[in-house]
């Protein structure tokens, strides 16, 4: 399972080598807008696509009589994200937009999460064995939220929603007046005080939205690594039972609640997103 | 030398006082949860998704500490910076 590469490489560079996405260039600086993941770029339109084409199968044959399994569980998602919509959002025009938003979001994210319960060397090998062919660097990272270019994408789209609805529910000037006065009210020695503060919220909650996700990504993938490597230093020096015993009882436990994790965490993205649409959808 | 334990002791600190953190709060909101679920049992499942996702946002500080953590452990990155230090 691990470290097929691993004669002669050593644990650090064994984890670096694995979080090393497969660029378009060299990343000079910390925020870098010329460099292209494409790894991430392709798993998240690819799960993406896949997302879509699963619920619109749903959808396709989709009877009023007796549903099968499959429906029945499209139907069950489909009913938990509406009712936590309908309790959030109070607006039955605008949960005709947002409802399917926090849905596909939900799919979406939880598909991109469920890459990390593949064998963390499964596709990164068969990388290996055909990059040579196209000539290019044999990187690979397979968990698009683990990258924070993605995560901070996702939560900059849930922003862009906020500002839309809080046009379009308070009228460009309501919004505007509502930036100056919001949380301490309407005097204008308050209006630098009360902008600075809406700003600081703004951008709190959409930082914070994305690191929370990538955070936990990362973190579970990092951790797969290391109990990855348990494997491959048993493969490697053939001795110590304990290290294949270990290997295989931690590689359980974590896959197992970590089930629990990359669920909570689509369903936490989307309960956040739902809450700060509705959240523009209040007036002061 | 003096990096390599620094930068171990920091990891288990980082991991330590964040699972202390976590923990504490998991257990006064498992603990709260519980008992109001005892008070009104019909508002139960209403309770419990916000149990979840508060479980979630509690969890998730200490999480990111724990990767950071790891990553320290394994790929320690100060080494870097000492190698490139001008003797």
């Amino acid at each position: 399972m691990a470290a097929q590469e691993g004669q002669g490489q050593t644990a650090g560079e064994y984890i670096v080598h694995h979080l090393h996405h497969l660029q378009t260039g060299t990343q000079k600086a910390v925020v870098d807008f010329s460099v292209v993941n494409m790894d991430s770029v392709f798993y998240s339109i690819a799960l993406g696509a896949l997302g879509c084409w699963i619920l619109w199968l749903a959808a396709r044959k989709a009877t009023s009589g007796v549903p099968g399994r499959f429906q029945a569980a499209v139907e069950f998602l489909i009913e938990m994200v509406d009712s936590q919509a309908k309790g959030i959002v109070h607006n039955a025009h605008s949960r005709k937009m947002v409802a399917p938003l926090a849905l596909t979001v939900f799919v979406w994210i939880f598909l991109m999460n469920a890459m990390d319960l593949l064998p963390v060397d499964l596709l990164p090998v068969v990388w290996h064995s055909t990059s040579p062919a196209f000539g290019v660097p044999n990187y690979m990272r397979v968990v698009p939220t683990a990258d924070l270019s993605i995560t901070m994408g996702l939560s900059l789209g849930v922003l862009l929603v906020c500002l839309y609805y809080n046009v379009k529910i308070k009228g460009l000037g309501g919004w505007i007046h509502e930036l100056f006065t919001a949380p301490f009210g309407d005097k204008w020695f308050l209006y630098p005080v009360n902008f600075l503060m809406q700003m600081v919220e703004f951008i709190a909650k959409t930082v914070s939205h994305g690191m929370r996700l990538f955070g936990n990504m990362y973190a579970g993938e990092l951790i797969f690594m290391l109990i990855a490597m348990m494997g491959g230093a048993w493969a490697l020096s053939g001795t110590g039972i304990l290290l294949a015993i270990g290997h295989v009882v931690a590689g359980t436990v974590w896959a197992i609640f970590h089930i629990l994790i990359i669920t909570l965490q689509a369903f936490i993205f989307m309960m956040l997103a739902l809450i700060y649409v509705g959240q523009a959808h209040d007036a002061h | 030398m003096e990096v390599i334990s620094f930068v171990a002791l920091a990891a288990g600190l980082m991991i330590g006082l964040g699972a202390v953190g976590a923990c504490i709060g998991i257990g006064i909101m498992g603990g709260k949860y519980l008992e109001s679920a005892g008070r009104q049992p019909e508002l139960m499942g209403e309770l419990q998704t916000k149990m979840f996702l508060l479980a979630g946002l509690i969890d998730a500080a200490f999480i990111i500490g724990t990767g950071i953590a790891l990553w320290f452990a394994t790929a320690n990155p100060f080494l870097g910076q000492i190698a490139n230090l001008p003797k």
